[in-house]
């Protein structure tokens, strides 16, 4: 299976278009080739039985249970997040256009779990 | 003056913004990061309710009398949903790949990675109907308790996108049999395999949090 783009090798697409401002249009940027797909998915399919493994063993009654199982989760967003949307390679308005919703959304998560979780018992 | 007249009309063809991106990109990570507030209140729904139900089936305890009429088991297969969430990742290489033969101009491969993605997809979906099928069938409706509405909306509107996604695929797959998909086409087929991808973390982070944390 062939690379779309190999690397090391030039970022700007050939479709590219620089407008008389300078700005360049339609560039693809460096985007990960077959090997870094494959390992990826490796990695994705190595964590999740990782994961069922880890439910059917006395581990699953230890403390650090859950704090294990959502940092391979994270681990796993951000992997697919990263190699499979490009938001590694690509422009960093994408960046932020998906982490500042993110960050608001996991600040409203815990936030809400809070509210209902340990105030509501505490308040009864 | 004519040459300016060619360029802009080019632009306006491939819909760049002034910040050099492409606008149906740009739109499609606007929507994920809207879909991240969407998947993150109806986690937290779930999550809030989560063992505040009076009645069973519960997701991971079994329920034994009075508490239920009948003695049930523990709801969740486990097993079943590792499977489907393995085809789901899956779903994600065969997507890079067909949107990598897509860039290359390859009309065979992005053909066959595009209806390998769909055809995981629909895969995935037979698990959940299965899955909802057994559900009912042992006893948990939408309306049985607070674990059944969070759990069937949670993974029923996940679904659903799963389902806008195939459907997405299926169009694409379709025009490529039509007049093929070439690297002027790499943004359409790279729009959507965002929104596959997403689709995928949103069921890494519902796997976790819903399947295998008590």
């Amino acid at each position: 299976m062939a690379a779309d783009h190999t690397p090391g090798a030039s970022d700007t697409h050939p479709d590219a278009h620089v407008d008389a401002h300078g700005v360049t249009h339609g560039e693809h940027p460096h985007h990960p080739d077959w090997a870094t797909y494959k390992w990826v998915a490796l990695i994705l399919t190595v964590i999740t039985v990782g994961e069922v493994w880890i439910y059917y063993t006395p581990f699953k009654e230890n403390r650090l249970f859950v704090p294990t199982l959502l940092f391979m989760s994270a681990f796993k967003f951000a992997t697919v997040v990263m190699f499979y949307m490009h938001l590694k390679y690509d422009s960093k308005i994408f960046r932020v256009l998906f982490v500042g919703p993110l960050i608001i959304a996991m600040i409203a998560l815990v936030s809400l779990l809070f509210l209902f979780g340990h105030l509501a018992l505490k308040t009864g | 003056m004519a040459t300016a007249a060619l360029d802009s009309h080019a632009l306006a063809a491939h819909h760049y913004s002034s910040t050099g991106l492409d606008n149906k990109k740009i739109g499609i990570w606007a929507f994920i990061g809207s879909e991240c507030l969407f998947f993150a209140s109806l986690i937290s729904t779930y999550l809030i309710y989560k063992g505040h139900s009076i009645t069973g089936p519960y997701p991971h305890e079994a329920c034994n009398p009075p508490a239920c009429a009948t003695p049930l088991k523990a709801i969740l297969n486990i097993p079943v949903t590792s499977m489907s969430t393995f085809v789901l990742l899956m779903s994600s290489l065969f997507m890079v790949l067909a949107h990598s033969a897509v860039v290359r101009g390859d009309r065979k491969y992005s053909k066959i990675w595009l209806a390998g993605t769909a055809l995981a997809g629909a895969t995935f979906l037979g698990f959940q109907a299965f899955e909802f099928t057994s559900f009912v069938h042992e006893g948990l409706k939408i309306t049985t308790n607070l674990f059944g509405s969070s759990f069937f909306v949670l993974t029923g509107f996940h679904g659903a996108h799963v389902t806008a996604g195939v459907i997405w695929l299926i169009t694409l797959l379709f025009i490529d049999m039509k007049r093929g998909l070439g690297p002027r086409d790499a943004i359409n087929v790279d729009i959507c395999a965002l929104y596959w991808h997403f689709v995928d973390v949103v069921w890494i982070a519902i796997f976790t949090l819903v399947y295998l944390i008590k």
